[in-house]
């Protein structure tokens, strides 16, 4: 059996007196869609903040396929190929599509010091491609993104993520603040993931989401895993008790 | 078609350039002729690189989301010291380099306080005004002092190129515009303005140094600003302590006119330009078409907020014309 993709050992972290996580083991097994839920304030944020390299944990290990690394910064997470849709939105609203596609990771013709004219040609015809990927349709990737719906919003942060080959994507509440056939989109671009070999991570408050698109669920309380198992042999109901 | 008039609606600085076209046009009439003469041009494009570097730091700092009071003040003090070490026997060269230096530092200052202390920008910029002023004053006693012109290689500064209708120092301006321009929109460090004004959050998740993007501008700004004012003080060939007070909200008026938003994000140097060179042409075109040059004060500000009511209104036409996304 191969190694996890990512695998948590004994991960604290502490918020000012508040032991947000409180010894976290966990091994996410590559291509399996993993739901992650929990109330308010049981740490999943606090988890994903971790492998984002948004936050530093106290203490623990987290290990990529096999390898002991160190999260330091959102860069090193996305060099490890863990990238993360965040639940506000993770896209300039002023900035066009192919732009946003690109930030922080535009691709340069010549640089000094990392810093250089972008090849807008390859941004342009790259994100046409990466969005079409998704199968979000869009008209023109010189589109601003404050011109898309919400759903489409999303679309687009996971086409970047798919562009960029990340192992992992972390989606964070990827559906608050969206319509009833919007959210039908995006989960409908989370299902695309998973025939991509894409590892999904999916925090979510909607329970019925998790069970549509995810294949085993974890649920936090007080930071700390409380349950996990197979979408297959629990029930919302078993859920909602533990958390 | 229907997409072409789309994109030019949605230009920032449409609406100042709309502006511009028009008040040319009304004071060439009003004066006769004698706006676009030989010599009306020779002077107002002399003034425009002064008042425009400021403004091109300052848009492109407020493209990043923050802002900065004490260009104002930063423009008296670099010729003020620069003027100073020269009457004490410090060579051109090497009192250029460090009045260049002390800025990049007061704008160095601006932003580690800002950022350090996570205060608004507004708050430290306006007692870095202050202070700076007040330096300034403490320096020269309060009497301006003797500018050692046979000191200064004027021909790189303000003398007229062969002659002509062009100073160096507009020279360097175009340069100066070129550059900014190229980097606000070819480069990726441009690409990291905006994201940092546009939406810090999503900058920051996506990796962009968002410190080091801020700390740049800030420094950026400063240094346009102490070169603009030393600029003005060669032209003039005398360093005032009080040079340069309430620029910066000519500044502010320059770019916001420009179509660079308060709040971040938008905007382009072309427009902060076009904002710059708007506030000049109406102080020229009032006092050439004979109205109370006491007006000034009134056009810029009623020019302001039309400009930005203009500005929104052509955005939200824009973004009526619906196209397929």
């Amino acid at each position: 059996m191969p190694a996890p993709i990512i695998s948590i050992r004994g991960l604290h972290k502490w918020y000012s007196g508040v032991h947000a996580l409180n010894g976290i083991n966990l091994d996410i097994e590559a291509g399996q869609p993993i739901g992650l839920v929990g109330d308010n304030g049981a740490g999943k944020s606090t988890l994903i903040k971790v492998l984002s390299g948004v936050e530093l944990p106290d203490s623990g290990e987290i290990r990529v396929e096999g390898q002991l690394v160190a999260i330091r910064s959102p860069r090193s997470a996305m060099q490890l190929g863990i990238e993360t849709v965040y639940q506000y939105n993770s896209l300039v609203p002023n900035m066009s599509v192919a732009r946003n596609l690109f930030i922080g990771r535009e691709p340069l013709m010549a640089s000094v010091g990392g810093v250089g004219v972008m090849n807008q040609r390859k941004m342009r015809e790259d994100s046409t491609r990466a969005i079409a990927d998704v199968d979000l349709h869009l008209r023109s990737p010189d589109t601003l993104v404050a011109e898309l719906s919400g759903g489409q919003r999303q679309g687009v942060a996971i086409a970047r993520a798919m562009y960029f080959k990340s192992k992992v994507l972390i989606l964070d509440e990827p559906t608050n603040h969206l319509s009833v056939r919007e959210t039908a989109k995006v989960l409908g671009f989370v299902k695309g993931l998973a025939a991509q070999k894409v590892t999904t991570i999916l925090i979510s408050h909607n329970l019925h989401h998790v069970f549509v698109s995810c294949e085993r669920v974890v649920a936090m309380a007080r930071g700390k895993i409380v349950l996990d198992k197979k979408v297959a042999e629990t029930s919302i109901d078993e859920i909602v008790d533990v958390i | 078609m229907k997409r072409a008039l789309k994109i030019y609606l949605e230009k920032p600085e449409l609406a100042g350039v709309l502006l511009l076209l028009v008040l040319a046009a009304f004071f060439e009439l009003r004066s006769n002729g004698v706006f676009f003469s030989y010599q009306n041009v020779r002077g107002v494009l002399g003034l425009l690189p002064e008042v425009g570097a400021v403004t091109i730091g300052f848009a492109m700092l407020m493209i990043c989301g923050e802002f900065d009071l004490s260009v104002g003040s930063v423009f008296a003090i670099m010729p003020m010291s620069i003027a100073l070490m020269l009457n004490n026997g410090v060579p051109f060269w090497p009192a250029f380099a460090i009045g260049v230096a002390m800025c990049a530092a007061i704008g160095f200052l601006n932003a580690f306080i800002t950022l350090r202390f996570e205060i608004p920008s507004f708050i430290t910029t306006l007692g870095m005004l202050f202070m700076v002023r007040s330096l300034t004053i403490v320096m020269s006693g309060g009497f301006p002092p003797l500018l050692a012109v046979d000191k200064v290689p004027m021909a790189l500064f303000t003398g007229f190129i062969g002659g002509g209708l062009f100073r160096a120092s507009f020279a360097w301006f175009v340069a100066l515009v070129l550059l900014a321009s190229a980097v606000m929109s070819r480069t990726n460090f441009g690409n990291w303005i905006s994201a940092t004004g546009g939406f810090i959050e999503a900058a920051r998740s996506m990796g962009i140094p968002v410190m080091r993007v801020k700390f740049t501008c800030f420094m950026m700004c400063s240094i346009l600003a102490g070169l603009a004012g030393t600029v003005q003080v060669f032209r003039l060939q005398s360093p005032f302590p009080n040079l340069g007070e309430s620029l910066e909200l000519q500044a502010i008026a320059g770019a916001v006119i420009g179509g660079v938003a308060l709040t971040g994000g938008v905007g382009t140097v072309f427009g902060a330009v076009v904002g710059a060179l708007l506030i000049r042409v109406i102080d020229n075109g009032l006092v050439l078409s004979r109205i109370d040059a006491n007006w000034f004060k009134f056009a810029i500000g009623a020019l302001t907020v039309f400009a930005v009511v203009g500005n929104s209104w052509l955005r939200r036409t824009a973004r009526r014309i619906k196209l397929e996304v």
